[in-house]
Parts: structure tokens; C-alpha cells; sequence
């Protein structure tokens, strides 16, 4: 059996094994078993897909060439690692509190979700990683190369692009099988992590393997090995230092950008302490794989024939002294080092192709409507799978393409500048809450062309994409344009040279793009949710939502995460509002969480969109906060009037219920009123009738009698008329007919002119007054003011029950005011009746004193015509009457 | 350091620990500085530069050492603890 059918088998069985692992631990994680499947050590193992191919293979050809320039590459990951407390605790804690999917997806919603950014940075991202797949395309295929080359040319070299096709494929079937098993992506893919965190074992095993058989096995132990490298070229450390600070810089740079790095550091994290072991254990790894880069390239460049690929001594060293089982293992390294990159960097790919190209597009096609359409779940899970096979077919391309020629190094430390051009986006984004979608388009946009005139074009070599001339006199013939020296800058080394104008120029537009524009209101709530990430870890810019159809948003939902998913999450947040069934309340703090959660499937600006769709692109604006505002104070305002008139409704509800009362009683009293007129007129009629009869018919009538019957009869049609008269009077006051005759006089006198005609004097009634207040002179009408004097003290007179009845007038002046109280001790009105008592008929009581019940009436009819009043005044101990007059401002002042 | 102002046992863990995230923070710009160190030697001497296994060493040791402290200082440091906003007592 040939060494290469070994190694197919060999290969085959590993791939298997790999595939029996991912499945397992698929399995483990799927029945909640696997808690190691959570453990840190397994977390910094995935991070080793920083250490591809490229490092496992080319890292000696790296050190063959320039030395010990090679642990750049790993010192800068190195100090982002033991720096986590800087950059990496904040991005992880960024991706976990906002369900972050990918690296276009953190920079697009830090950007207020702008789906353009996220397009920009995908294409960037595929663009940048495509070369870096072909590299480990190329590698695996080098590799099977070298060791069918020992195979004495028997059956002939193995087709290296046939080899490549089936690498790529079998890698797209592992990647499609584990990598989109579910939808969210967020979710941690458990088989895929674990198998990574093998292949990270199996490689570091056959580097470190490799390098102890060089120098304990092709050397005799450390002193010999170190003697060899002073002997060897590469025994002087000559490193330019723009080249050493300038590579530590971009691999630190490319480790926080690279979107597989990115994958496993911030997406695949299962829990942000897991970085405090990572930021030990992480540099350790990196140092074990470089430690033996430069004894294994000493001793092959030694050992060696001269013209043999550098890059591939890791191998054909233990080839060449026969080890075919270390070649084997080491052949292993390296084919684990190059799957589990491209299986992470498609996933990643794919994610971002997926959730921010094909998914907007298809969303577009649909009618732009997540409800109506289909089934959104399949048509990602297909947009994901197409994507994978769409990116390891392009890095397929990109081998066949340019054939596999240049040196490994080169195109990974292109590949690295390419994605070192999201740093100032993605710090800024992290650090600066200043910094603007147009800042991070601008600046992204000015390092991407840069990077491509710079380093990614002319590293086709000359004259195949960029024309010899440009490469020479510049563009347009412009010498300050010439790719690889720019402005003016000579004799740089290419790769710095466009790393330093690039990254110097992207920062500087990014900065000048942020400080000009002006972020829209969601990019200025993601900005603060992003720096200050650890104030507040739980929300993100909200919804003002409201009008949101709970259904709508059910059946978007169940076709994103799947139907029992969706239903649980609904059902759940319904309960948490207090809810029976499926259909929470579309709270502002529910669909928060509900994009957060098909952020993770499709990434927050697809997730948005289709939110935004159903709740009618309620998406925070300056000018909804506005309009909501504005509306809040319609709505006070009307609320406040609504109050006024509702208070002024109740106001005239209580008039209208005491006038309906005043009316009632007043109609009860008309009737009392009639009945009493009727018996008033009836009684000295009946009497006159009945006097003038006798008169009439009786004939021997004395003249005593005569005159006796006569006088009753008089009498009676005296008090006939004085009714009359009063029924008279009051029409003539109420109409406003009177005709005033003003006098003057004193109120003394007045008074005492009243106590007679009322007819105090001779009866029970006791009057007390304090004639010395009375002394004042009155110019008014004195006969009508006398009337109404007359009808208060008649009725104390009459109704007063006081035993014995009293009668106090008191006089003052209050306020340029003549007020004179007239209060008797009897047992006053009822407070029901007091509304009454001034209104026409009225009489409280069934009275046996007689009265028509006419007398306060025109009391007060007199007293408005006099511009005074009389009213009653409640709360003394009898009935009292206040009789208020304006004096003359001469009499006031006294 | 004070102890005899005797902060209560809290304030002197926080003391403590915001010390640490310092460290933590410093660590990455010491780092820089010490790897760009071998660089200072290139100008040494006329007959050669310097030898790649000396440079090999302090790498190597430099890398060891980073790691190590990485590992002490991660091991005190909770990630997921907030940094509180600076309060004066026991600072």
C-alpha cells in the first residue's frame, strides 16, 4: 500500500472522526449533557483557528525567509488577548447584550442598523477572506503534493485541482451540515466548536511533535539546535522595525476584525468569564506553535536541498528522514489547521451574506412583506447554505484562478490588512459615542480602496490586474499616485507602506465624517448602548410601538424561528403582562426583546426591517419623540379642558338641580298661593255678602246695627283692596314701572314711623334698638324704604314665637354699606325654606296668621330698586333679615 | 497603601480589584513596549547584529512572563463585574 493511499485513508478516517465528534457533541448539547462542551479551555481552543495553514506551514517558510519577523503574527493577538480587560471584555458583552451575529452585524448596529454599512462590510469582509480560503485550499493541496512527490513519480502527480475540489467540498458538507443546523445564529454550534478545539489539539500535537523530532531527532538536543541557527542565514536578528511594530500591529488589528475570529471570540461565546482564561491560556497556545518555527526552519534550511519550498518543511523534513508516521500526523496538523479555518470563515461569510445581502434582497422581492410571504425560516436556512457553498466555491475560484503561485505569507498578511480596515470603525463604534454611520462609511470606503491600489492589486503581480505603468509612474501618470508609493513615500516596504496609508487615512476620514455628520436618533442610542455597555447591558433602542399586530408579529415570528419557538417566546411574554394565551400586548419591551431574538437568526437590521414592516416603521425618530410629544400635550390639554367642562357640566347640573327644586317648590306653593287667595278673597267677600244681605233683607235693623254691619263691610273691602293693592304694587315694582321719589331724612325716624304702622305698639312684640347708630341721614326713597321696614317688623310681629317675642334692630355701616339686621328670637325659617321665602306667595308653614305671603317679595323687589338688598341671614337664633343700602360717600366716610 | 486608615473590609476589596483592572489595562501597553525592545539592539556592534537565538530567548521569556501575569491578573478579575463609578473612600 503506497504512503499516498495511507494518507487517504488516514484523511478519510480523521474527517470522520471529525464528523463523530461534532455530531456527538451536537447531540450532548442538543440533551443538555456536555458541560465540558462549556469549558473556557475549550473556548480558547476555538480561538486557535487563528493559527491556520498559513501559520502551521507557512510560518516556517516565513522564518526561513526573514527570520524570527514571523512571531509578529502572534505577538499581536497576543497582547489583544492579555489586553481582554481593554477591547475584548466590551465586545463580547457588546455582541451578547445586543445578539450579535457577525462582525458586519456589530459595526451595522452600532451605525443605528444601517443595512448599507452592513452590505459594505460583508463585501469588504468577502473580498478580504476569499484569497485567505484559497490559501488553504492551496495548502492542503501543496501538502498532499509533497508527499505524493516522495512517491517516485509511480503513478504520477495527483490532479492539485481535482485534490482542491474535493477539500472544498467535503468542507462545504461539514459546514452545511453543522454549521446551519439551527437558524439562529447566535446560537452556539456546539459540534462545530468542539471539532475546532480538536483540530486546534491535533495541530499544536504535530507542531510540537515535528519540532521536538527536530531538535532532539535531526539535532542532538537544544544547544545543538541553537548552535545551528547561529550557523544558519537567518541567524541575525535583522528586523526592520517599521515591519516589526507595523505586522504586531495588523495581526492585532486582524484578530479583532477577522470575521472567524470574530465568530468564535464574540458569537460562539458561552460566557464572558471564559475570557479570563482564554487571556492566559490563549497567548500560551500561540507561543507552543511558535516555538519550534525557527529550530524546524534552521535545521531544513541546513538539512534541506537548496530550491526546496520553505513552507512545506514541517513536512518533507520528517519525509525526508523516512518518519512517514510523524509526516502523517504533521500532514494532519496542517489539514486540521486548514478545515477549521475555512469551516468557521464560511460559516461567518455566510452568516453576513445571508442575513444582510440575500435576505434584505429576497425580503425586497417578496413585496417587501415578512407576513404574507412564505416561509422566512427555509428561505434562510437555504440563504445560509447557498452562502457557504457560495464562499468556499469562490475561494475554490480564487485558487484555480491564480494557480496557486505566490507564497503562502504573502496573501494571509493581504488578507489581514484587507479586514484591519474595520478597526477604526469597530473601535470607534465601541469606544467613541461621537462617531456616525458617514464616519464609518467614509472611512471604511477610503482604507478599502487604499487597501486594493495599494496591496490587493498589485499583489496579483504586475501587469495581470494593475498595469505595469500605474505600478511605475503613478495613475494618470502622477508619481505621488504610484501604488506602493504613495504621497511621495519611497523605498517603504509595500505591505507597511499600504498599511500605514490606509489605516492612516481611514481613521482620519472616519474622525472627519463623524465630527461633520450628524448621527440619525438610532444611531445615537445604539452609540450610547454600545459604549456604555456596562451601564446598562439589557436593551437597545426601542420601539414606540403600540399599533403592532400581536398576530402579525405570531406568524412572522413562527416562520423565523420556527413555530414552537415563536410560540413559547409569545407565550411566555404574555404571560409576563399579566396575559392568558399567545398574544402579548405589542409593548415597546416586547418587541425590544422579540428583534433581539430574530436578530439572532437574521441579524438585527434584517430583524429590524421586518419589525419595523408590521409595527409601521415605528422606529425611534426625533421626529416621533416630537410628534409623541406634541401629541402627549394635545392630549393634557383636552384632558384638562374635558376636566373644566365637566366641572362646569357638574356646576350647572347642581344649578339645574336646585332651580328644578326652586321650581317644584314654587309650584307647590302657587298652588298653596291659590288656595289661600281664594280662602283670603273668599273670607271678606263671604262676610260682605253676608253683612250686605242682612242689610238688604232685614228691615228692623238699629242704627247701631247698621252702622256696625256697614263698617265690617267697609272693613272687609279695605282689606280687599289692600291686596289687591299689594298684588298691584309688586307687578308695578317687577315690571320696573316705579317711579322713585328721592327724600331725605333721618333713619331714626324712619324706623320709628314703621314700629308704629306695623303695629308694635299695644301688642306683645318687644323692639330693642340703639338709637345713636340710627342717626343717619338717609337721601333715598323714605316711603318705599319705610315699606320694607313696616314688612320685616310685621312679620316678627306675627311670626316671631319668642316668649316674649324681641325684636333687635341693629345699624351699622360696613364698607360704605348701611346694614341694618332685624332679628327676632323666635324659632327663624327652616333651612329648606329659606331659598323661598323671598319669592312671591310664599308662606312657610300653614300660618294662622293671615297674609297673602306677598310682603318679602316686595321687600326685595323695593330694596334692588333702591340698588341695596335684603336677604336672610341664617345661623342666628331667630329669623333674621339683613337690609343692605349704599350711603352716600359723604355719609360713609364719617 | 494606608492600612491604618483601616477602610472597611468592601471599600478595600474594591480598592483592590480596580487596582487589578488597571494592571489588566496596563498590561497590553507594557507588552508593546517590551516587544519592540530587540529592536534598540539591531545598532549594537559592528562585526553583526544580533544573534537570532538571543532575540529567540527574550521573546520566548517575555512571551512566558506576559502570559503568566495574564493568568494571575485574569484570575482575580471577574469579567462580568461593572466597573463601579469611582468613589473616594480608600482610594
Amino acid at each position: 500500500m503506497s504512503i499516498m493511499n495511507v494518507l487517504a485513508l488516514v484523511c478519510l478516517l480523521y474527517v470522520v472522526f471529525l464528523f463523530a465528534v461534532a455530531f456527538g457533541a451536537d447531540r450532548a448539547a442538543r440533551h443538555g449533557r456536555g458541560k465540558w462542551l462549556r469549558s473556557p479551555y475549550v473556548y480558547t481552543l476555538s480561538l486557535s483557528i487563528y493559527c491556520t495553514a498559513w501559520t502551521f506551514y507557512g510560518a516556517v517558510g516565513f522564518a526561513a525567509r526573514s527570520g524570527l519577523e514571523y512571531v509578529t503574527i502572534y505577538l499581536g493577538p497576543t497582547l489583544v488577548m492579555v489586553g481582554w480587560w481593554w477591547t475584548l471584555r466590551k465586545m463580547v458583552r457588546v455582541g451578547r447584550s445586543q445578539r450579535i451575529t457577525s462582525i458586519a452585524d456589530l459595526i451595522s448596529s452600532r451605525y443605528g442598523k444601517s443595512n448599507l454599512l452592513a452590505v459594505f462590510v460583508t463585501i469588504l469582509a468577502v473580498i478580504g477572506v476569499t484569497p485567505y480560503i484559497a490559501l488553504q485550499l492551496q495548502s492542503v493541496t501543496l501538502s498532499f503534493a509533497a508527499f505524493s512527490e516522495t512517491e517516485q513519480a509511480g503513478n504520477g502527480l495527483p490532479d492539485m485541482q481535482s485534490t482542491a475540489l474535493w477539500v472544498a467540498m467535503g468542507l462545504t458538507l461539514f459546514t452545511i451540515l453543522f454549521g446551519t443546523r439551527n437558524l439562529d445564529a447566535n446560537e452556539r454550534h456546539h459540534g462545530v466548536v468542539i471539532a475546532i478545539a480538536v483540530e486546534a489539539v491535533v495541530k499544536l500535537c504535530a507542531l510540537l511533535a515535528v519540532g521536538a523530532f527536530v531538535v532532539w531527532g535531526l539535532s542532538d538536543g537544544v544547544g545543538d539546535t541553537l548552535a545551528r541557527i547561529d550557523a544558519s542565514e537567518i541567524a541575525r536578528f535583522e528586523v526592520p522595525g517599521s515591519r516589526w511594530i507595523g505586522l504586531t500591529m495588523l495581526s492585532a488589528a486582524a484578530f479583532l476584525c477577522l470575521p472567524r475570529m470574530f465568530q468564535v471570540m464574540v458569537v460562539e461565546n458561552e460566557n464572558e468569564e471564559h475570557l479570563r482564561t482564554a487571556a492566559w491560556a490563549f497567548p500560551t497556545y500561540v507561543m507552543l506553535m511558535s516555538l519550534f518555527v525557527v529550530p524546524i526552519a534552521a535545521v531544513g534550511l541546513d538539512i534541506m536541498p537548496t530550491g526546496s519550498n520553505p513552507d512545506l518543511f514541517v513536512l518533507t523534513l520528517p519525509l525526508q528522514a523516512g518518519r512517514d508516521g510523524l509526516a502523517i500526523l504533521s500532514f494532519l496538523g496542517g489539514f486540521s489547521s486548514a478545515t477549521s479555518m475555512v469551516i468557521v470563515a464560511a460559516i461567518a461569510l455566510s452568516t453576513m451574506v445571508s442575513n444582510h445581502m440575500v435576505m434584505p434582497i429576497w425580503l425586497y422581492f417578496t413585496g417587501a412583506s415578512a407576513v404574507i410571504s412564505g416561509d422566512v425560516r427555509h428561505v434562510a436556512l437555504l440563504a445560509r447554505r447557498l452562502s457557504i457553498a457560495g464562499v468556499v466555491f469562490l475561494g475554490y475560484l480564487y485558487f484555480r484562478v491564480t494557480g496557486g503561485g505566490a507564497a503562502l505569507a504573502a496573501i494571509g498578511l493581504i488578507s489581514f490588512a484587507g479586514v484591519a480596515q474595520f478597526l477604526p470603525a469597530l473601535m470607534g463604534g465601541l469606544f467613541w459615542r461621537g462617531a456616525t454611520r458617514t464616519g464609518a462609511l467614509a472611512g471604511l470606503g477610503v482604507g478599502f480602496v487604499l487597501w486594493q491600489y495599494c496591496l490587493f492589486l498589485p499583489s496579483f503581480g504586475p501587469s495581470i490586474i494593475m498595469p505595469q505603468s500605474v505600478l511605475e509612474q503613478g495613475l494618470f501618470g502622477l508619481s505621488w499616485l504610484r501604488p506602493q508609493a504613495l504621497f511621495g513615500a519611497r523605498d517603504m516596504d509595500p505591505l507597511v507602506h499600504a498599511i500605514l496609508w490606509s489605516m492612516l487615512l481611514n481613521t482620519g476620514a472616519f474622525v472627519l465624517g463623524s465630527l461633520l455628520s450628524f448621527p440619525k436618533p438610532i444611531e445615537r442610542l445604539q452609540g450610547a448602548q454600545f459604549v456604555n455597555v456596562f451601564d446598562h447591558s439589557s436593551t437597545t433602542g426601542g420601539w414606540s410601538g403600540g399599533m403592532a399586530q400581536s398576530e402579525d408579529l405570531l406568524i412572522m415570528s413562527q416562520r423565523i424561528m420556527g413555530a414552537t419557538e415563536a410560540q413559547a417566546l409569545f407565550a411566555q411574554a404574555a404571560r409576563r403582562q399579566g396575559l392568558a394565551g399567545y398574544l402579548p400586548e405589542p409593548s415597546p419591551d416586547f418587541l425590544q426583546e422579540l428583534e433581539r431574538e430574530l436578530s439572532g437568526s437574521v441579524g438585527a437590521a434584517t430583524a429590524h426591517a421586518m419589525i419595523s414592516q408590521i409595527v409601521g416603521g415605528a422606529a425611534v425618530s426625533v421626529e416621533d419623540l416630537m410628534a409623541v410629544a406634541d401629541e402627549t400635550a394635545q392630549i393634557m390639554e383636552y384632558s384638562s379642558q374635558l376636566e373644566t367642562q365637566s366641572q362646569e357640566l357638574a356646576r350647572t347640573a347642581r344649578q339645574l338641580r336646585q332651580a328644578n327644586e326652586k321650581l317644584t317648590q314654587i309650584s307647590v306653593q302657587k298652588d298653596g298661593f291659590l288656595s289661600q287667595i281664594s280662602h283670603e278673597l273668599r273670607t271678606p267677600m263671604t262676610s260682605i255678602r253676608a253683612f250686605s244681605e242682612i242689610l238688604r233683607d232685614t228691615s228692623d235693623l238699629t242704627a247701631e246695627e247698621k252702622s256696625k254691619y256697614s263698617s265690617i263691610i267697609h272693613d272687609e273691602a279695605v282689606r280687599l283692596t289692600r291686596l289687591l293693592d299689594d298684588l298691584l304694587d309688586l307687578s308695578v315694582l317687577e315690571n320696573g314701572q316705579v317711579v322713585l321719589n328721592t327724600q331725605t331724612g333721618m333713619l331714626s325716624n324712619l324706623l320709628d314711623r314703621a314700629e308704629r304702622a306695623a303695629g308694635v305698639q299695644g301688642g306683645t312684640l318687644k323692639v330693642k334698638r340703639n338709637r345713636d347708630a340710627e342717626a343717619i341721614e338717609l337721601s333715598t326713597d323714605l316711603d318705599r324704604l319705610g315699606q320694607v321696614f313696616i314688612n320685616l317688623i310685621a312679620n316678627a310681629r306675627k311670626y316671631c314665637d319668642g316668649d316674649p317675642p324681641v325684636l333687635s334692630i341693629r345699624t351699622r355701616v360696613l364698607d360704605g354699606q348701611l346694614v341694618i339686621d332685624f332679628m327676632d328670637n323666635g324659632s327663624g325659617i327652616p333651612l329648606d325654606k329659606e331659598a323661598l321665602i323671598f319669592e312671591k306667595f310664599s308662606r312657610i308653614g300653614q300660618t294662622k296668621v293671615g297674609g297673602a305671603g306677598l310682603g318679602l317679595a316686595i321687600c326685595r323687589e323695593i330694596m334692588t330698586r333702591l340698588d341695596g338688598s335684603v336677604s336672610y341671614l341664617p345661623g342666628q337664633k331667630g329669623a333674621a333679615f339683613r337690609v343692605s343700602l349704599p350711603l352716600p360717600r359723604r355719609i360713609a366716610a364719617q | 497603601m494606608s492600612p491604618e486608615r483601616g477602610p472597611v473590609f468592601l471599600a478595600r476589596r474594591t480598592y483592590r480589584r480596580r487596582r487589578l483592572a488597571d494592571a489588566a489595562r496596563l498590561l497590553p501597553i507594557i507588552g508593546t513596549v517590551l516587544i519592540c525592545i530587540p529592536l534598540l539592539w539591531q545598532g549594537e556592534g559592528a562585526s553583526g547584529a544580533t544573534r537570532t537565538t538571543m532575540a529567540m530567548f527574550y521573546i520566548f521569556g517575555l512571551w512566558v512572563l506576559l502570559a503568566l501575569i495574564a493568568g494571575i491578573v485574569s484570575h482575580y478579575l471577574r469579567a462580568s463585574e461593572n466597573e463601579e463609578p469611582p468613589r473616594g473612600v480608600g482610594d
